[in-house]
């Protein structure tokens, strides 16, 4: 019978919970690293007990922690993470020139073939990769020198590079995305990189459809059609059918807000934006189905009226429907954060994701209804699934 | 012979007790204890210390003795006036 485990960064620590395939009930284990913040932890494709974990601390700095039992021992690994080179600089808030630093890894992200190939979206933004499990990494430098690296700003949880979508169909085509730079490409495995952001309009940067500055919070894709993106961006939800290199509002009728933003002419311009949120994910059986948290805008990172709601879309965008059942509809103020939903693929596909308030909620009906499998860890960083035979 | 304490993060990554020992050959500065700590316990690497600039962390602080070091720091060549170091606050 199958099995899915879930595995869970928090603000203080990992945790591992785990069911069978009926995922009605659910052992926690942890927390690993108590006391650590772990950013990200996620299995390899190709051997589910080998997992590798980014541990960090504002005191004691980056670890890189692997597993090769399923989460039972861990071991530290290689920690050092240079960028190529003389690093330069990128542009720092007030748009004066700011030296390249390292300050944590955001994302882990273990090749389909490969347990010993690991891709890390570092901050301040960049791509390193190991081909030893995690004893040495090097930086793809292709990405942070293709030309508009310097003029990169930081968002405001800083300048992560916090996606990275492997192309299940062709090994040398890769997407990233960067807070708050935006989303690339590259089709020769990491050696060179364009920006892949037309159609991207963000009211609330000096040039609003620039090639890049764009906020993008989250790109999803479904293995079975590597060419069709979605992305969750800081005001918008969006789609590609050709790789990235042109991109469609899809926000539909998701709830939104009016806001007003200043024009270059000194007027103040008002918008009717919609679907901010930071999280967005595919069904694992559905190409066009997918789903997101919208959260109330950028200054109140909660839910609208304290209601808890995942919206689905079975469009592939445009047309959505609120998704309630067994979420708090009342007094609800957590934050989903990005790299906080993921989908197993058992048949009906579960649904899971964890909030600020240390919540982990999973559907086991592909978004009808909902149960919390946690609910007082510490604040959710990451989820992410593994669906074991 | 230098004792080191380490604060409980290290300890539980070193796999170690609160206190260990290192050896240090001739005089013993910040650097000297830090290079043999770190060669002795790989894994604290770049905890400490940056990795590449071997800059002390923003939020460590060394305690020579018993006397910590809130506004300054002893520079990395600064002879360690006895045996106990490092720590944080």
């Amino acid at each position: 019978m199958s099995r899915v485990r879930v595995l869970v960064g928090t603000h203080k620590g990992a945790f591992a919970l785990e069911s069978d395939g009926k995922r009605e009930k659910w052992d926690i284990a942890g927390p690993h690293f108590p006391g650590w913040e772990v950013y990200h932890m996620k299995g390899s494709p190709a051997d589910p007990n080998r997992l590798y974990a980014s541990q960090t601390s504002g005191w004691f700095g980056q670890l890189i922690q692997r597993s090769s039992d399923g989460g039972k021992t861990w071991e530290p690994m290689g920690n050092k993470f240079a960028y190529d080179g003389t690093p330069g600089t990128h542009k720092w808030y007030d748009g004066t020139p700011h030296p390249w630093e390292f300050k944590r890894v955001w994302h882990l992200e273990p090749s389909l073939a490969d347990p010993d190939t690991v891709y890390a979206g570092v901050e301040d933004a960049a791509l390193f990769r190991t081909t030893d499990g995690g004893q040495n990494w090097q930086e793809l430098p292709g990405l942070r020198n293709h030309g508009s690296g310097s003029c990169w700003q930081p968002g405001a949880g800083g300048l992560g590079l916090h996606t990275i979508l492997l192309d299940p169909t062709n090994p040398k085509r890769i997407y990233i995305a960067i807070s708050a730079a935006g989303a690339f490409r590259t089709d020769d495995g990491g050696t060179s990189w364009k920006p892949i952001n037309r159609g991207l309009y963000s009211q609330y940067i000096p040039d609003p459809d620039a090639e890049v500055g764009h906020c993008v919070h989250r790109i999803a894709m479904h293995r079975s059609r590597p060419n069709v993106l979605f992305m969750q961006k800081h005001w918008d939800v969006l789609r590609t059918d050709d790789s990235g290199d042109s991109w469609r509002n899809v926000n539909g009728n998701l709830p939104g807000e009016q806001v007003a933003y200043p024009q270059k002419d000194g007027t103040t311009k008002k918008f009717d934006l919609k679907g901010f949120g930071f999280v967005i994910d595919v069904h694992a059986h559905e190409p066009e189905t997918i789903y997101v948290v919208p959260i109330k805008s950028d200054s109140q990172h909660f839910p609208p009226e304290g209601k808890l709601r995942v919206y689905r879309s079975r469009t592939g965008g445009n047309e959505w429907e609120p998704l309630a059942k067994g979420l708090p509809q009342s007094d609800c103020y957590v934050n989903v954060l990005r790299d906080a939903m993921a989908i197993d693929s058992l048949d009906k596909c579960g649904v899971y994701f964890g909030t600020t308030g240390g919540q982990v909620y999973a559907s086991r009906d592909a978004g009808d209804s909902w149960a919390a499998i946690a609910q007082h860890l510490p604040a959710v960083l990451s989820v992410e699934v593994q669906t074991l035979s | 012979m230098i004792r080191v304490w380490l604060p409980a993060h290290l300890r539980t990554l070193a796999r170690v007790g609160s206190e260990v020992t290192v050896e240090v050959d001739g005089r013993a500065t910040l650097r000297s204890v830090l290079d043999a700590l770190e060669a002795r316990y790989p894994v604290l690497r770049g905890t400490l210390r940056d990795h590449i600039t071997l800059e002390r962390r923003p939020y460590v602080r060394f305690s020579p003795a018993s006397k910590i070091c809130r506004s300054t720091h002893p520079t990395p060549r600064s002879p360690m006036r006895s045996q106990r170091a490092p720590s944080h606050c």
